[in-house]
């Protein structure tokens, strides 16, 4: 069930250049249940700037109540956000949209993780999970440069963790698709987040391989109301589908890349 | 008596609010959050004779407390919409506008004529302004003479009575509205979005992929009370009031100004439960401005 709930700051640090890790407590963290999943966030008390910020949640705490979502500060939203410290609340929306399908991946077998600069967060919920369900995460994460990576000690606490920088500042020197090329043995199923051109790097690179991919379009009622984040597919009748209430996360092949 | 009811032209409304037309889909999204029977009817989506796929993406821009889109009117179609939408619809004890979009005098027929049968269909919402259509749309809705025309043709064929959607874009709204009086509207819905630009300043490139958009929000409340305002001095048929509203008292504004019930659209998208929490806060607004009935403050401003 999608719930509208100010919910409290736990903590929130700068974990990286710009790159901020939230941590948030109450009810709606009972719904969650997939990785992959999103939260549609009022950063104003008014109007300016007006509209929800969509923030995917990079983990949740059950026990805890909890939820952390990691974002860039990068507009007036997301700096507004950013200054939200423990004892404040948040107005969210959520949860949205369909997650990652962890089943997908079967105990024992091999899973390639591959994430790309603010579309890392989703993937360490999902890595978590997989984790647990006796799966192998093997992850790459793909960022411009070192002062912007965040989490590589996270994911390597859950698995062999590959890192690229654009610029070369750490990890391989460009993108994760280099990275992929190199990494010996087969991979049963594989998941992305991140930039577009990532994505369709991924997606060729890993062709024949079952995977799934989360988009990132611009949103204006982050529930499917507005057709504002549409992207064309050949997959249904319609010959379309919307990012927020369809995805954000699309099996390979779906969404025309 | 129910002191939010409001009667106008084949409309019976429990209260003045109803989501706008492109905000709120067919229903079934914001049907997940409340019950869409609280509302006093709800402007589905524009619908047109075939099929729309719509513009490409970026659609969407946010502005100073508004937002540009150019969604195109993306729309299943009359087919889809008659045999699937609507009848889903059914199952809430609400009024149904229906937004009609077209290229062609034809395609607005075809589609009212069949539209205006669907058995919660009460009234239509005659689109003859929106921005982001490359034929049809606003051309219809910037010349009086045009815009009579068609309001005549679909007259002749509609069940149910017809509001004409005006846009903001013309010089004087008032001739428009006259217009479509004349061409015997039953009631008229304003304003539209009004056509803006937003630029990505490290490209010099328009942010929305279809280079302009419709300007929406609190930022264009002005400008619709200026023109519901001038509207209803100049026209005796009921007005549906929108532009920006997200409060209780942009209800009581816009009633003040003239119009007779309002349509909330893009504050559906910051708050997702607008619609209901102003139904919930009219009565004590009401009490505080002692007014008894909320029809006393259509046009308010017109007697003072």
């Amino acid at each position: 069930m999608i719930r509208n709930e100010c919910m409290a700051v736990v903590a929130q640090a700068e974990i990286a250049r710009n790159i901020f890790e939230l941590t948030l407590k109450g009810g709606l963290v009972s719904e969650i249940g997939k990785p992959g999943r999103f939260v549609h966030i009022r950063t104003s008390d008014g109007f300016d700037p007006l509209l929800r910020r969509p923030v995917s949640i990079s983990s949740v705490d059950e026990e805890a109540g909890t939820m952390t979502l990691i974002y860039r500060a990068e507009g007036k939203g997301t700096a507004l956000l950013s200054r939200k410290s423990a004892g404040e609340t948040v107005d969210v929306l959520g949860p949205l949209g369909n997650g990652f399908p962890a089943e997908a991946a079967k105990a024992g077998s091999r899973a390639l993780i591959v994430g790309g600069g603010i579309g890392v967060p989703p993937l360490y919920g999902l890595s978590e999970k997989l984790k647990a369900a006796g799966v192998e995460p093997v992850h790459v994460l793909g960022f411009q440069s070192a002062d912007v990576a965040f989490y590589e000690e996270q994911f390597g606490e859950l698995g062999e963790t590959h890192l690229a920088t654009v610029d070369g500042s750490a990890g391989t020197k460009g993108f994760v698709t280099d990275v992929i090329r190199s990494l010996p043995g087969e991979f049963d199923v594989y998941y992305s987040c991140g930039p577009l051109p990532m994505l369709t790097a991924v997606s060729s690179e890993m062709e024949g391989t079952e995977g799934y991919l989360s988009f990132e379009e611009r949103m204006g009622c982050g529930i499917g109301a507005c057709f504002a984040c549409v992207c064309r597919t050949d997959s249904n009748e319609k010959g379309y589908v919307k990012v927020c209430s369809d995805g954000p996360v699309f099996r390979d092949g779906v969404v025309k890349l | 008596m129910n002191r939010l009811q409001v009667e106008l032209p084949g409309l019976t409304l429990k209260n003045p609010i109803m989501p706008a037309s492109g905000c709120f889909g067919f229903g079934k999204e914001y049907a997940q959050l409340y019950d869409l029977s609280l509302l006093g009817a709800i402007m589905v989506k524009a619908t047109t004779l075939e099929a729309r796929y719509g513009n490409p993406t970026p659609r969407v821009a946010e502005t100073p407390s508004g937002m540009l889109n150019a969604i195109g009117l993306q729309n299943p179609g009359l087919e889809k919409v008659v045999t699937e939408e609507l009848p889903w619809l059914e199952r809430y004890d609400v009024p149904i506008i229906a937004n009609v979009a077209g290229s062609e005098t034809e395609d607005y027929v075809a589609v009212c004529e069949r539209i205006s049968k669907a058995p919660n269909v009460r009234a239509i919402e005659l689109n003859i302004s929106c921005p982001n259509v490359k034929c049809g749309g606003i051309t219809f809705g910037t010349d009086p003479a045009i815009a009579k025309e068609l309001t005549e043709a679909v007259k002749a064929v509609s069940t149910v009575p017809v509001y004409v959607k005006l846009s903001p874009n013309v010089t004087d709204v008032t001739a428009i509205a006259r217009a479509v009086e004349e061409g015997g509207a039953d009631g008229l819905t304003l304003i539209n979005t009004l056509v803006g630009m937003r630029f990505d300043p490290r490209t010099g490139r328009p942010v929305i992929a279809n280079g302009t958009g419709g300007l929406s929000g609190p930022a264009v409340k002005p400008v619709a009370l200026r023109m519901v305002y001038e509207v209803t001095k100049a026209v005796s048929i009921p007005v549906i009031g929108m532009g920006g509203i997200a409060e209780v008292d942009d209800v009581i504004d816009f009633m003040s100004a003239g119009a007779s019930a309002v349509a909330v659209g893009t504050a559906n998208f910051v708050d997702h439960f607008v619609c209901p929490k102003l139904i919930d806060a009219l009565p004590a607004r009401l009490d505080e401005l002692g007014i008894g009935n909320i029809t006393e403050l259509t046009g308010r401003s017109h007697r003072l």
